[in-house]
């Protein structure tokens, strides 16, 4: 298993709740909720520890900085400074002063401890309503101490979860396509990342081409297409133990790999003799099955999340369009008629819209629309920019953009950008080189 | 009188205009510098040549898999120098350029070479000679984001397998 690490979740209180603090996360957020993320508190002897292991001088201040920066990346919280926090840590965490946060304007607290115990880490937190001078949600759990960055991910899911009603998606992972060297040579490393950047880690060394790397639904696979010995086929990767094996025995290309939401089967392009079509196989008994057959080009392949359907890119219409059919490849159906071209559909996690690329007029728009075509809504445009993945929650898209370069062919880059289904929070992700085709994990889970 | 002189006034800059138009459009299918027609390249920047007087690579138009005439004579003369050495076996690369979802790309590499070993094996050149290599948008030769770099960029390259 990708995290040997059991986390122990308890709740310490039952607490009744009647929130006060609502946040809204289906409009683009102007007015961001003022929180106070206090530093969890910790004791002297604690603290040694913790920097004998992990070089952290104060744990429970560096954990709140990673739940603090995760509460802003969403635009939806502002975090405030905490030079203007009069209360102490350890007294905050026991009974808040509401009036003295109340002053600096805040309208949440999340306070907290943390304490070193039989070699392990345990950290509890809680989350206030300043206003209604209220307790929301109280924690605590114990996990190794090598696991603190994460244990700022989950609180940050707790108290996201808790305000506005909808699942986190801060414990989580990217895996991409890191990308460095001249645009006419570029090395290519299959690399994964905490959602925030954080513990960067290649997983190939660059010596072949890799592209489009995806997680399985457990986060323990990655499928990605490797031209390892100049032949281009889908591979399965997995993450732990580093294994890897071509899928299937294709006679040529295989491509634009992706699992279905079981994890049991992957779903991809095989190209041959200038035809592609959409196969999958089955990653048990390895029967491979014909999806698609028509002499246009069949590719980009996802499947809902109850695996019934499977949107794909077809130019059956003479271009690039999106089509969605039954996952027996049944009653096909074009569901793009915009103007413009569209590529790499990509259904929500939550089922209600597929995320695509678009282009038209010479500029790429990364947009959604519902599964019946209806509803099309472009949330950023710009010179290059494709293949959008959803956040776990199906709030948030991951995608890639790539710069123009000037007349001399200078100045060229790849980012990983991040949006808001709102078309608001346009982000660029901090990656330790330039990047492409993000994929973005479920929650990792306690 | 009034009315039929504003008509013909109005019909001379009518077609004014599309005369104009005419010059515009006419400029712009030849290209920077003359080296596209349409947006196919047609310039020799980049190519090589696999034997003397045999050029190694050919040039499509924008999401378009079809040889030109300018292919079909390249080919042509690939074809005849496959003939005569027949020990000699080729991998062809297609290739896109960056206007495009990387995916599909690979997908149109892999159609434009296909088009070009297709057009190989009705000159006499045997399929098992051939083989072919989509490259999608992965390994341009000119890094410019421009229509000249973009046109030289969608090709299907012949290479020497052995």
């Amino acid at each position: 298993m990708l995290f040997r690490y059991l986390f122990i979740l308890l709740i310490l209180l039952p607490v009744k709740t009647f929130a006060l603090i609502e946040v809204d996360i289906t409009r683009g957020n102007l007015n961001p909720l003022p929180i106070a993320v206090s530093p969890l508190s910790i004791d002297e002897e604690s603290k040694n520890n913790f920097e004998k292991i992990l070089k952290k001088t104060n744990l429970g201040s560096e954990i709140s900085i990673v739940v603090e920066n995760n509460l802003k990346q969403t635009g939806l919280f502002n975090p405030l400074n905490k030079d203007a926090f009069l209360q102490k840590p350890d007294i905050a965490n026991l009974k808040p002063r509401f009036e003295d946060w109340n002053l600096i304007k805040a309208q949440a607290l999340v306070t907290g401890k943390v304490t070193f115990i039989d070699e392990k880490l345990r950290v509890e937190f809680r989350l206030w309503d300043v206003l209604a001078g209220k307790e929301m949600m109280a924690l605590a759990f114990t996990t190794v101490p090598s696991n603190w960055r994460r244990v700022g991910h989950i609180i940050t899911d707790k108290v996201y979860e808790r305000l506005t009603g909808e699942k986190g998606y801060f414990d989580t992972r990217i895996i991409y396509v890191s990308e460095e060297g001249p645009k006419t040579n570029r090395v290519k490393k299959l690399a994964i990342m905490d959602q925030d950047g954080f513990n960067n880690k290649f997983l190939t060394l660059g010596n072949e081409l890799v592209l489009t790397p995806r997680f399985s639904p457990t986060n323990q696979m990655v499928t990605y297409l490797s031209y390892f010995r100049n032949l281009p086929r889908v591979y399965l990767l997995d993450i732990e133990t580093g294994m890897q094996e071509v899928v299937g025995d294709f006679p040529g290309m295989t491509f634009a790999p992706r699992f279905s939401p079981d994890g049991k089967k992957i779903i991809m392009s095989f190209a041959k003799d200038g035809n592609s079509d959409i196969y999958t196989m089955d990653l048990e008994n390895r029967i491979v099955e014909r999806i698609t057959n028509h002499p246009s080009i069949d590719t980009s392949p996802s499947y809902s999340p109850d695996g019934k359907y499977i949107t794909f890119n077809s130019d059956r219409s003479k271009y690039q369009q999106i089509y969605v059919m039954k996952s027996n490849g049944k009653d096909v159906k074009r569901i793009s008629f915009g103007n413009g071209l569209y590529g790499t559909p990509v259904w929500s996690p939550r089922g209600d819209l597929i995320a695509f690329t678009k282009l038209h007029k010479g500029k790429f728009y990364i947009g959604v629309m519902r599964p019946d075509g209806s509803g099309e809504r472009l949330l950023t445009e710009n010179f290059y920019q494709e293949a959008p993945s959803w956040s776990p929650n199906g709030r948030v898209l991951i995608f890639y953009r790539e710069t123009k370069t000037n007349s001399k062919g200078e100045g060229f880059s790849a980012k990983l950008w991040s949006i808001d289904l709102t078309g608001y929070n346009e982000r660029m992700v901090k990656t330790i080189t330039d990047a492409s085709d993000p994929s973005w994990s479920s929650l990792l889970g306690n | 009188m009034n009315l039929s002189k504003i008509l013909k006034n109005g019909f001379i800059i009518l077609i004014a205009s599309l005369v104009l138009t005419a010059c515009a459009t006419q400029k712009k299918a030849t290209g920077p510098s003359g080296q596209m027609q349409g947006d196919v390249y047609t310039g020799s920047d980049t190519i090589k040549e696999l034997a003397s007087g045999v050029p190694d690579r050919v040039f499509f138009a924008t999401n378009e898999t079809v040889l030109t005439t300018a292919s079909r004579e390249t080919l042509r003369k690939q074809a005849t120098w496959l003939r005569k050495n027949s020990d000699i076996n080729v991998v062809l690369e297609g290739h896109a350029d960056e206007r495009g979802t990387r995916e599909y790309n690979l997908a149109l590499g892999e159609r434009r070479a296909n088009s070009a070993k297709d057009y190989l094996m009705t000159y006499g050149i045997s399929s098992n000679r051939i083989s072919v290599l989509s490259y999608g948008k992965e390994k341009p030769v000119d890094s410019g984001s421009n229509p000249l770099g973009w046109s030289k960029n969608r090709r299907s390259v012949t290479v020497k397998a052995n």
